[in-house]
């Protein structure tokens, strides 16, 4: 298969001008000839909802929150990057391009990267007209601050509620469409699989997560907005809803899945304090502007915090990476932390966690100033833990996050389905291996207000597309498909919970195909995986029926697909034989511990093409060329 | 430690609900209260019986998704603390807890203690934004807004839309909602063109839900798991007062025409 990215021609800064001009565009008497459905409504489909229905598009959006305003991108906490240079840094569109690149471990796509870059600060002006509140100095112009990665101030905040209040401001942009009627909303409506009809994507199948019913909606084009998968690994700070289903079923529909194996784990989480756990709390990554990581630096150390002199703590980030120190990347950060807790450094009361403290912080600035920058993710630590981080350090542990992998698209967002559009964290494209901080609301809201809108239109104004209705065979034909994969689920008489095997994969995944992964590891998940995937669908316990609000089974439908899709992470962190960004592979490592990546072999996306439910999935390349920002070794020393 | 649950089952909106008796044992301290009803409920399902229906997602106390009566109080005894973010400790062994949905007629019962909020999208549809279509905003920085405006703004906005405020309420009212979404939209300079409009809007659907109306009893605020206070709802009174001066509601805004 060729995967064909389609990259305008020219130089990176004139790629995107030059493709917006060159598009065609639809008339807007004919826009509302077109519908578009949008599944997800977090800060790429909300945007992108409100978008299409301001420019005329007929819209339905979909979520399976009971209202647009709950997706998981509310809980994103420290801020937006934009390149404004508003602080006089040093700050420009091509430094932010170059961190981006870099920080992504060279495995990201440059033309969108530079995109994503160049419309940055766009994004802050039209939040900013939508009354969105964001911190300013005292003369009343915008603050920002700085992020993982970086060397300068370019992240704009609200507090730490940033996630919260740019996907409010996109709400209420499409709560404002939905009032004009350009947007019919779905609330507590889930998708369950895709309908594709002469070759293109032209619908969904839903199941009503209050009534049951299982239904289609069909449409000229198909936009997932559908976020990450980390939830695979049960144990993450993701939402607890957070799943694969929709991406999933696309894939196994013909949508190419791109480097799955790409996972982030985030270095500032919370401990885990019990198996009975049932999520990570993330503090946010702002944190690391002013606390310093330490840990003790003897093994066994047994001193309150508080107790250890300087001499006996070992500020590891600031000692390696004199230049970024406590705002490496997060990549670099994670792994630090864990080979300190693996050398038996680690503290609290599971010996699982590295100290981030405030107290030179506290000293420097005061409390109060301390507070005012951090005390709600102070409160909230403290709720958690029962212990007071103005006086203690907090106790921090790196946990899955984000997922750079998703569905394959090319420059316009496309998927390998003509009509399926991918946009935020559900594709794969702008983040490479790694994720810069602060870099996730800035794509998820580029693509939904100022890419997706304009590659639309391309799309639909070049499409013949006939006209079909929800009587269309194929609509039946996958909604019966879904309604026997619920049916399944349901009478799978067996004795053990969804939440018992999803606890058990997720344990595979951490041990086998998590901070570090090695062949060895990798073929044992690859074996484990399918077996624990057919004692499910055999022993598994739904109770109740499908008719009404029955939280266990739509567990149990994502589950079912989290078990597909942990395979195939494994697969593709098999064969990429080489360590990058948040996919460290233990055998490719330099002396010093940093990944090794081996760019004549591995310099390319791999995309996996489902073959059916008895064949190996084929793995296509796309090579990546990195004309700009030159392939070297990561430094942030 | 082990509890006594008095949990509200109702099997749908129209079905008749009642408290049912469960038992909560060996529950770590540590554990949230929300895992501590994940443990309930996995025993459920082992034992073949329906696990209880409660609404969660971000368990980070931001996404406004959870939120019942506990023994009285909705998110329960701790202050500025959403259901998500209460963890054990702060009961006792041996305690006997009461845990019921949010209750208010614009608000039904769906199933167990999950609730239908949609009356809050309602609102908002009805004007709680600025109208400002996609692209040619003008830069961040050329309205300067003062510091101290600002974060009074974000005072505002750091409502999650739980609906603690109105299970609260002796009248059920919506008030220190609404008041949040005019008040900060009111406080910043992009929301003075429609600010009367708004704040008339939006009351006026408000009662059109069945929400009850204010009388200053002021238990709203005690709930709010964000700290929202009554000041903002007294910002809202006095511009729904300065709005009678300006001219009625216009009609729906019309877009989609794609001019």
């Amino acid at each position: 298969m060729n995967l064909d990215a389609k990259i305008p021609s020219g130089p990176v800064q004139n790629k995107w001008d030059k493709h917006r001009f060159e598009m065609k565009l639809v008339n807007p008497a004919n826009k509302r000839k077109y519908k578009v459905i949008v599944v997800g409504t977090g800060l790429a489909g909300a945007s992108a909802a409100a978008t299409l229905g301001e420019l005329g598009y007929k819209v339905e959006a979909f979520t399976y929150n009971d209202s647009p305003r709950r997706a998981h991108s509310i809980s994103a906490q420290g801020g937006i990057n934009a390149a404004k240079n508003y602080q006089n840094d040093g700050d420009s569109v091509w430094r932010l391009f170059y961190d981006t690149v870099k920080g992504g471990d060279f495995r990201a796509r440059e033309a969108n990267v530079y995109r994503l870059a160049q419309v940055s600060g766009a994004i802050i002006d039209q939040c900013v007209a939508q009354g969105v509140p964001f911190a300013r100095e005292y003369g009343g112009t915008l603050a920002n601050r700085s992020f993982g990665g970086a060397q300068v101030s370019r992240t704009f905040y609200a507090r730490g509620q940033t996630g919260q209040q740019l996907l409010l401001g996109a709400y209420q942009a499409l709560s404002r469409q939905i009032a004009a009627g350009t947007v019919a909303m779905h609330v507590r409506e889930e998708m369950l699989d895709l309908i594709v009809i002469d070759g293109k994507a032209r619908g969904i199948v839903t199941r009503n997560l209050v009534t049951g019913k299982i239904r289609s909606f069909v449409a000229d084009d198909v936009v997932l907005a559908t976020g990450g998968y980390s939830n695979v690994f049960f144990l993450s700070t993701n939402a607890k809803a957070c799943n694969v289903t929709a991406i999933w079923r696309a894939y196994r529909r013909g949508a190419l899945f791109a480097n799955p194996c790409y996972t982030q784990i985030h270095p500032t989480c919370i401990p885990q304090s019990g198996e009975w756990q049932s999520k990570l709390t993330l503090m946010s990554e702002s944190l690391r502007n002013d606390g310093r990581i330490w840990v003790p630096k003897n093994p066994g150390e047994t001193r309150a915090p508080g107790q250890i002199p300087e001499s006996d703590r070992d500020y590891y980030l600031e000692r390696l990476y004199p230049s970024f120190g406590n705002l490496s990347p997060r990549d670099i950060a994670s792994r630090r932390a864990k080979e300190q807790v693996d050398q038996g450094r680690g503290v609290g009361p599971r010996k699982n966690g590295v100290y981030l403290d405030f107290a030179d912080a506290i000293a420097r600035l005061g409390k109060s100033v301390v507070a005012e920058r951090y005390g709600n993710l102070f409160e909230m630590y403290e709720r958690i833990n029962g212990e007071n981080p103005y006086e203690t350090p907090m106790r921090i542990y790196p946990a899955p996050h984000y997922t750079m992998g998703g569905l394959w698209v090319d420059y316009n967002l496309m998927s390998t389905i003509p009509g399926l559009h991918v946009i935020g964290e559900a594709n794969f494209s702008d983040h490479g291996a790694n994720r810069l901080g602060a870099s996730a609301l800035m794509q998820g809201l580029a693509d939904g207000y100022f890419v997706l809108p304009y590659t639309i239109g391309d799309y639909l104004a070049q499409s013949k597309l006939e006209k079909i209705g929800t009587d269309h065979p194929a609509c039946k034909a996958v909604e019966t498909e879904a309604a026997e994969r619920t049916a399944k689920l349901l009478t799978a008489k067996g004795r053990r919970t969804v939440d018992s095997f999803h606890r058990e994969l997720g344990q595979i995944m951490w041990n086998k195909c998590g901070m570090g992964r090695n062949a060895a590891g990798l073929k044992e998940a690859i074996a484990a995986i399918p077996a624990l995937r057919e004692q499910y669908h055999a022993e598994v316990k739904v109770v109740g029926d499908g008719e009404d609000v029955n939280q266990s089974l739509e567990k149990a439908g994502r589950l079912a697909d989290f078990f597909e899709l942990a395979e195939l992470m494994c697969r593709d962190a098999l064969v990429r034989d080489e360590s990058c960004g948040g996919h460290f592979r233990e055998e490719h490592q330099t002396q010093d511990g940093e990944a090794r990546r081996d760019d004549d072999r591995f310099c390319h996306v791999a995309a996996w093409e489902w073959r059916g439910p008895a064949a190996e999935p084929a793995r296509h390349v796309e090579p990546l060329e990195f004309e700009n920002v030159h392939l070297t070794q990561r430094s942030y020393k | 430690m082990n509890l006594i649950l008095n949990v509200w089952r109702q099997a749908g909106p129209k079905a008749p609900g009642k408290f049912e008796r469960l038992e909560a044992k060996d529950i770590s301290d540590h554990a949230s209260f929300l895992e501590m009803l994940d443990i309930v409920n996995e025993r459920l399902e082992e034992k073949g019986e329906r696990p209880i229906a409660f609404e969660h997602d971000c368990r980070e106390g931001i996404c406004g998704a959870c939120g019942v009566v506990i023994s009285g109080t909705p998110h329960g005894p701790h202050k500025a603390t959403t259901t998500c973010q209460l963890h054990m400790r702060s009961f006792k062994d041996g305690d006997e807890l009461w845990i019921e949905p949010w209750r208010a007629t614009a608000f039904p019962v769906l199933k167990d203690l999950i609730v239908d909020r949609s009356a809050f999208d309602r609102i908002m549809q009805a004007g709680g934004y600025v109208s400002v279509n996609t692209g040619n905003a003008p830069d961040g920085n050329a309205i300067p807004i003062g510091k101290d405006v600002a974060a009074k703004a974000m005072d505002a906005a750091a409502c999650i839309g739980c609906g603690a405020c109105v299970a609260a309420c002796p009248n059920a009212s919506a008030m220190l909602f609404v008041s949040a979404k005019v008040s900060q939209l009111g406080l910043l300079p992009q929301g003075q063109p429609e600010r009367y409009d708004r704040v008339n809007a939006m009351v006026a659907q408000m009662d059109q839900e069945g929400f009850g109306s204010c009388t200053n009893h002021g238990a709203c605020q005690n709930a709010c798991p964000k700290e929202i206070g009554v000041n903002f709802i007294a910002m809202l009174n006095r511009d729904l007062r300065s709005s009678i001066l300006c001219p009625s509601p216009k009609p729906k805004p019309s877009t989609g025409e794609g001019a």
